[in-house]
């Protein structure tokens, strides 16, 4: 048993115990942190894995802008815990749970019947594999157009979260002005 | 060096855990940040097959995913800030005004 190994074993549980604490626990802060810590874990791997350059974007961009937007949101509604309800469909956790189980089945065989990555694999060749340099030039050659129709996307992700928490009092003030005022020149 | 198919493993138990997630909480936050951990399994799957393909290919799709989870992050997060001022609640189960 390679140092690897030990290495890759030790992650692994710590990013499968972080995601069973995320899907267990009571408090969406906690559930929070959880999911924080496996990001972590896999910014870590992606490290191993040769990806220098996209293990910084998942901490920057992962653990640490999604998940304060997370966190943020959460104390905003004060919405740790849910009110107990009633259980609508009685049948829905066990075969959830079945559906589960089956699917990570049905995944791992067809994955692994594939042959991928059972053959010993092409060592990256050089150091510079998946740095900063080699990214940007392949992102802004081969990739120009999706890059560009990205930012598009960011923008109208901004728009639209924009658009929908604008309070309800200020929409309905704002019409009634323009009723007031006449449709504007 | 480890083998492709042992992270392929591991991103599939992740991509499970998510999908558990969604299935069985009932706080639309948790059901978000499931989501968001399927993202990551897939993202996983991403740059192990780059190293096993020598390409970096695999590393700019996982620029592009994380891309779009940003943008699906923020219009989310709106879309349960809005339902909690129309019902103070975010259990999913509340939200069935379009049942007959």
């Amino acid at each position: 048993m390679t140092l690897e190994l030990v290495l890759f074993i030790v992650l692994g549980a710590i990013a499968i115990v972080a995601a069973l604490g995320m899907l267990f626990s009571t408090n969406a802060i906690y559930s929070a942190l959880f999911l924080i810590l496996n990001f972590a874990v896999i910014a870590v791997f992606y490290l191993i894995l040769g990806a220098p350059f996209i293990a910084m974007v998942q901490i920057t961009i992962y653990a640490g802008a999604i998940m304060v937007l997370f966190l943020f949101v959460i104390m905003l509604l004060g919405a740790e815990q849910l009110r107990q309800t009633e259980q609508l469909l009685r049948w829905q956790r066990p075969l959830a749970v079945i559906l589960g189980v089956a699917l990570l089945g049905l995944a791992s065989f067809v994955l692994l019947s594939q042959g991928i990555g059972t053959a010993p694999g092409v060592p990256p060749a050089a150091d510079l594999f998946g740095s900063p340099g080699v990214i940007g030039d392949r992102l802004f050659n081969k990739y120009l157009l999706p890059f560009e129709v990205t930012s598009v996307l960011l923008l109208v992700a901004m728009i639209g979260a924009v658009v929908l928490t604008i309070s309800g009092e200020r929409k309905k003030k704002r019409q009634r002005s323009v009723r007031r005022e006449g449709p504007p020149v | 060096m480890i083998p492709t198919s042992y992270y392929v493993i591991l991103s599939a138990i992740l991509f499970t855990l998510g999908v558990l997630g969604v299935l069985l909480r009932r706080n639309a936050i948790i059901i978000f940040m499931s989501v968001e951990l399927m993202l990551n399994s897939a993202n996983l799957a991403f740059v192990a097959f780059a190293r096993e393909f020598a390409s970096v290919d695999g590393q700019i799709i996982v620029f592009f995913v994380l891309t779009v989870a940003a943008a699906e992050v923020a219009v989310g997060l709106a879309l349960i800030v809005a339902i909690f001022r129309n019902k103070s609640s975010i259990s999913i189960d509340e939200v069935n005004q379009l049942k007959g």
